[in-house]
C-alpha cells in the first residue's frame, strides 16, 4: 500500500508550486470524478511508495463550492494518510481559518507555513514553535518558490503518517459552544466514527446538508439534534453556521496574536503595483495593452509565423514529402498512400499546427494568472460581463477566439465558475476565427465587392451573438440560479516562477493534444474515407464519393437556408473539419483546378449561389459549430457528453436559424419572393428569440433574493 | 443602518450584521467578514462595480450588489 498524501490549502498559498517541487515530473493531471475540477497526483521524488493528491485551492470546507465539496469528500472517503496544509504567512488569519477545519478531521497534519522567505523579507516574524504547539501539529517553515523546507515538510508527513498520529484536540470555541458539541458527539456516538467525532459534532451542529444526507436521521434523531442546537442559537441570536464561524476566526485572531509580531510600515510593492493597475483611469488603458501584446504575439505574429511553419513546412511539405516518397518506394497501394498522406498525417498535422499557438498562450495565460493579474482582469471587466451571464475572465477566450477558437477554449479554463465557464466555452467560437476570415473574404469578394462593411459586421454580429446568447441561456434552468457569489481574493502581485508557469504551459498543451488528437484523427480518417471512396468501397473522385453521396442525401436540409445544392452541402461538412476548408473544397466541386488561383475560384462559386443564398451559406458557415478541432475541444473542457451535447446542439440551432431568418426574410425583400411558410417560420423563430431574451428567469433565485434584485 | 455598499473608498469600518443566507452568507464569513471585523474600503473598480476592501490583512473583491448585505458602522 503506498502512502497517499494529501496537499491543501488556499488558492493562491503557493500549492501548484509546493506540488511542483515534491513530484517533479511524475505527474498525472485528470479531472475528479464526475466534475471538471482538475486533480493532480504525482510520486513524491525519491520515494515511489509516496502518491500526493494535490486537492484544489479552498478557503473553507463548507458545503457550498464544488472545489470544496471535492477537497471534503476526498478527504474523508478517500483516507489519505496525512494532509500537508499550506499556510501563507504572509496572510495567516485566512488561512489558518482552513487548518482549524482541517485539523478537526482525524487525519495527522503538517503545517507547510510558506512564503516564509517574503514573510523574513518584509521583518515580520511568525514564531512557528508556538503556532504548532497551540495548534497541536507540527509546523515546518517552507519557502516552495525557492525549494526550501519542500522535503523536510513531506518527510514529516510520511513519518506522522506511519505513526498515525493525528493532531492533538484543541478546545477552540467557547465554552458553551465546547460543551453541545461534546452533547452532539455523545448523543450520536453510536453512528460515528470515534476518530472523526470532532468533525462530525460540528458539521452536525453546523446542519451541514451534505453530512446529514447521508446519515438519514429518523425524525427522533433531528429532533434530538435540534434540540441541542436550538438553547445555544437562541442565547447567541445567530445561527449555528454563524456561530461557528465567527468563534474559529475569535480563537484565530487570538492565536495570530500570540505568534505574529507585524513590522509595521508603508505600503508593499504589490499595493503600489495596484494602485497603478487597476487605477480608475489607468486600468482600462494598460489591461487593454496588456490584452493587445498577448494577442498580437500568440495569434498573430510569432504564434501564427509557428502554426504555418508546423502546417506547411513540417508537415505540408518535409513529412509529406518524406512518407510519399518512402510510400512509392515500398511500393504501397494508392489508396494507402492516400490514407497515410491526405488522412492521417493531414489531419494529425491540422492538429498539431496549432501547439506552437497554444503554447506560446499558454505561457502568456499562466503569467497573467500566476503573476496575480488575472484576478485583477476579473476585478476590471466584471461589470460588463456578469450582465450576460459570463464572467470578467471570459474576456480572455471571447478575444482569443477573434484568433482560433480552440484556445480560446482552452483559456476558459481560468475560469472558475462553473457555469460561467461552461457558458464562456459555448459561445466564444461565435466569433469570427481567422479561419472563418477566408469564407468572409471569398464570399465578401465574389459577391459583394463594394460592401466593405462585411468583414467588420460579423464580427459585431458575433459580439451580438454572445450577448444575446449570454442575456437569453441565463434565463435557463441550465445556466440560471443563483448567481454565484462573487467574492474574490485580490492576490498580492508576485514575480511568477519559470519553471511554474513552464509546468503549467506543458500541462494544458499536453492535454489538448492528447484528447483533441484522438477524436481529430478519427475524424480526419473518416472524412478522408468518405471522400476518397465510391459506395463501391473503389476510389474515386469528390464527386462520386460517399462524400458527394451523403451531400446529394442531406441537400435538402440547406434549401431553405438558399443553397440546396449537394457542393454547398459537402462544402459545409468539410468546413467543420476546418473552416477555411469551405473554399477549398467549393474550388474542387466547381472543377477549379488551381484553388490558389482567386479569380477561377470566385467564377465557379459565383456560379452556383445567388448573393442571398451566399450570404447565407457564409452565416450558417460562421455561426453553426466550429470546426471538429473546437468541437473536440470543446468536449474535453466540458468534460461530460451532456454538456457537450448542449454546446454543439446550441450552435446547431442557432447558426442554422440565423442563416434561415436572413434567406427566407431576405428573399422577400430583395428578390420579391411571396411570403409564405418559410417567412412565417422565419418570423416566429425571431418572436422566440425575442421572447426568450425578455421573458423572466425561469429560476429566481431565492437565497440571495436581495443581491439579485442589486444587481 | 449604513451597509458596505455606501462606503466611501478611504473610509474604514466595522461589521454589524448580515442580511444574505446560504452560500453568500457563508462564504463572506469564510474569507474573514465576521461580527465586529474592520473592513477598509480600498477602491471601486474602474466601471463602477466590484469594490476592493482589506479585511484580516489581505484584498478582497466583492459586487456591490453583495456588499448591500453587509450592515456596518
Amino acid at each position: 500500500m503506498p502512502t497517499k498524501i494529501a496537499l491543501a490549502g488556499n488558492p493562491n498559498c503557493g500549492k501548484t508550486t509546493l506540488f511542483n517541487d515534491l513530484t517533479g515530473s511524475s505527474q498525472y493531471v485528470g479531472n475528479w470524478p464526475g466534475v471538471t475540477v482538475e486533480k493532480k497526483e504525482g510520486r513524491l521524488k525519491g520515494h515511489k511508495d509516496v502518491i500526493i493528491t494535490d486537492l484544489p485551492g479552498v478557503y473553507s470546507l463548507s458545503p457550498y463550492t464544488l472545489e470544496e465539496v471535492v477537497s471534503r469528500n476526498y478527504l474523508i472517503n478517500e483516507h489519505p494518510d496525512a494532509i500537508i496544509n499550506l499556510v501563507d504567512g504572509t496572510n495567516l488569519e485566512r488561512n489558518l481559518y482552513l487548518t482549524t477545519q482541517i485539523l478537526e478531521l482525524g487525519i495527522p497534519v503538517v503545517i507547510s507555513l510558506n512564503m516564509m522567505d517574503i514573510v523574513k523579507k518584509s521583518g515580520d516574524r511568525i514564531d512557528s514553535l508556538k503556532l504548532g504547539a497551540s495548534l497541536g501539529c507540527e509546523v515546518v517553515e517552507t519557502a516552495a518558490i525557492k525549494g526550501e523546507g519542500s522535503l523536510e515538510a513531506a518527510e514529516k508527513a510520511i513519518a506522522l503518517a506511519k505513526g498515525k498520529q493525528t493532531p492533538a484536540p484543541q478546545g477552540k470555541f467557547s465554552k458553551q459552544v465546547e460543551e453541545t458539541l461534546s452533547g452532539i458527539a455523545k448523543a450520536f456516538k453510536d453512528i460515528l466514527e470515534p476518530q472523526r467525532a470532532r468533525w462530525y459534532a460540528v458539521k452536525l451542529f453546523e446542519r451541514d446538508e451534505k453530512v446529514l444526507g447521508p446519515l438519514q436521521f429518523s425524525s427522533e434523531q433531528k429532533n434530538k439534534l435540534e434540540s441541542l442546537i436550538l438553547p445555544i442559537e437562541e442565547e447567541y441570536g445567530d445561527d449555528s453556521e454563524t456561530i461557528i464561524t465567527n468563534e474559529r476566526y475569535e480563537y484565530i485572531a487570538q492565536l495570530v496574536n500570540k505568534c505574529l509580531r507585524k513590522n509595521s510600515k508603508g505600503m508593499s510593492v504589490s499595493d503600489k503595483i495596484d494602485r497603478i493597475a487597476t487605477n480608475r483611469f489607468l486600468a482600462l488603458p494598460i489591461f487593454a495593452a496588456i490584452m493587445f501584446l498577448m494577442y498580437y504575439t500568440s495569434v498573430t505574429t510569432l504564434g501564427r509565423i509557428a502554426t504555418d511553419w508546423v502546417n506547411d513546412t513540417l508537415f505540408g511539405t518535409w513529412i509529406t514529402n518524406g512518407a510519399t516518397a518512402a510510400l512509392s518506394t515500398v511500393g504501397a497501394a494508392d489508396w494507402l498512400n492516400g490514407l497515410i498522406v491526405n488522412g492521417i498525417i493531414g489531419g494529425v498535422g491540422t492538429v498539431l499546427g496549432f501547439v506552437p499557438q497554444m503554447l506560446i498562450l499558454f505561457f502568456f495565460l499562466s503569467l497573467l494568472e500566476d503573476s496575480g493579474y488575472m484576478a485583477r482582469v476579473a476585478f476590471i471587466m466584471d461589470r460588463i460581463f456578469r450582465k450576460f451571464g459570463l464572467s470578467g475572465k471570459s474576456f480572455i477566450p471571447i478575444l482569443i477566439g477573434t484568433g482560433c477558437g480552440v484556445p480560446a477554449i482552452m483559456a476558459a479554463r481560468t475560469i472558475e465558475n462553473e457555469k460561467d465557464r461552461r457558458m464562456t466555452i459555448m459561445l466564444s467560437t461565435f466569433m469570427p476565427c481567422t479561419a472563418k476570415t477566408v469564407i468572409i473574404a471569398m464570399i465578401a469578394s465574389t459577391f459583394f465587392p463594394k460592401s466593405f462593411w462585411i468583414a467588420p459586421a460579423m464580427y459585431f454580429l458575433g459580439i451580438a451573438i454572445i450577448i444575446l446568447s449570454g442575456i437569453g441561456l441565463k434565463k435557463t434552468a441550465y445556466f440560471g440560479g443563483e448567481p454565484a457569489p462573487f467574492v474574490m481574493e485580490l492576490p498580492p502581485y508576485h514575480i511568477p516562477a519559470l519553471k511554474g508557469v513552464l509546468i503549467h504551459m506543458w500541462e494544458r498543451s499536453r492535454a489538448f493534444v492528447i484528447k483533441a488528437g484522438t477524436i481529430i484523427f478519427t475524424a480526419c480518417v473518416l472524412i478522408w474515407f468518405l471522400s476518397s471512396f465510391g459506395w463501391t468501397l473503389k476510389m474515386v473522385d469528390i464527386e462520386s464519393s460517399m462524400l458527394a453521396g451523403i451531400g446529394h442525401a442531406i441537400a435538402w436540409l440547406f434549401a431553405p437556408l438558399g443553397f440546396g445544392n449537394w457542393k454547398g452541402a459537402v462544402a459545409t461538412i468539410s468546413a467543420l473539419m476546418a473552416k477555411e476548408s469551405a473554399i477549398g473544397t467549393l474550388a474542387v466541386l466547381n472543377g477549379v483546378a488551381d484553388p490558389n488561383n482567386t479569380q477561377f475560384v470566385m467564377t465557379g462559386i459565383a456560379s452556383m449561389f445567388t448573393a442571398l443564398g451566399a450570404f447565407s451559406f457564409m452565416l450558417l458557415n460562421l455561426f453553426d459549430p466550429p470546426c471538429i478541432v473546437a468541437m473536440a475541444t470543446t468536449s474535453r473542457e466540458m468534460g461530460n457528453s451532456k454538456w457537450t451535447a448542449i454546446a454543439i446542439g446550441y450552435q446547431v440551432v442557432l447558426g442554422y436559424s440565423i442563416a434561415f431568418i436572413v434567406n427566407q426574410l431576405g428573399s422577400v425583400l430583395f428578390y420579391g419572393a411571396s411570403f409564405g411558410i418559410g417567412q412565417s417560420i422565419a418570423l416566429l423563430l425571431l418572436a422566440l428569440a425575442v421572447f426568450l431574451l425578455i421573458r423572466p428567469s425561469s429560476h429566481r433565485g431565492t437565497m440571495f433574493g436581495r443581491a439579485g434584485k442589486a444587481i | 443602518m449604513k451597509t458596505l455598499k455606501e462606503i466611501n473608498p478611504g473610509e474604514t469600518v466595522s461589521v454589524l450584521a448580515f442580511n444574505g443566507t446560504g452560500a453568500l452568507r457563508r462564504r463572506l464569513m469564510d474569507m474573514g467578514i465576521t461580527k465586529g471585523t474592520k473592513i477598509f474600503v480600498r477602491k471601486v473598480a474602474p466601471l463602477g462595480d466590484p469594490i476592493e476592501i482589506t479585511v484580516r490583512g489581505y484584498e478582497l473583491s466583492l459586487r456591490k450588489g453583495e456588499a448591500e448585505n453587509i450592515e456596518v458602522g
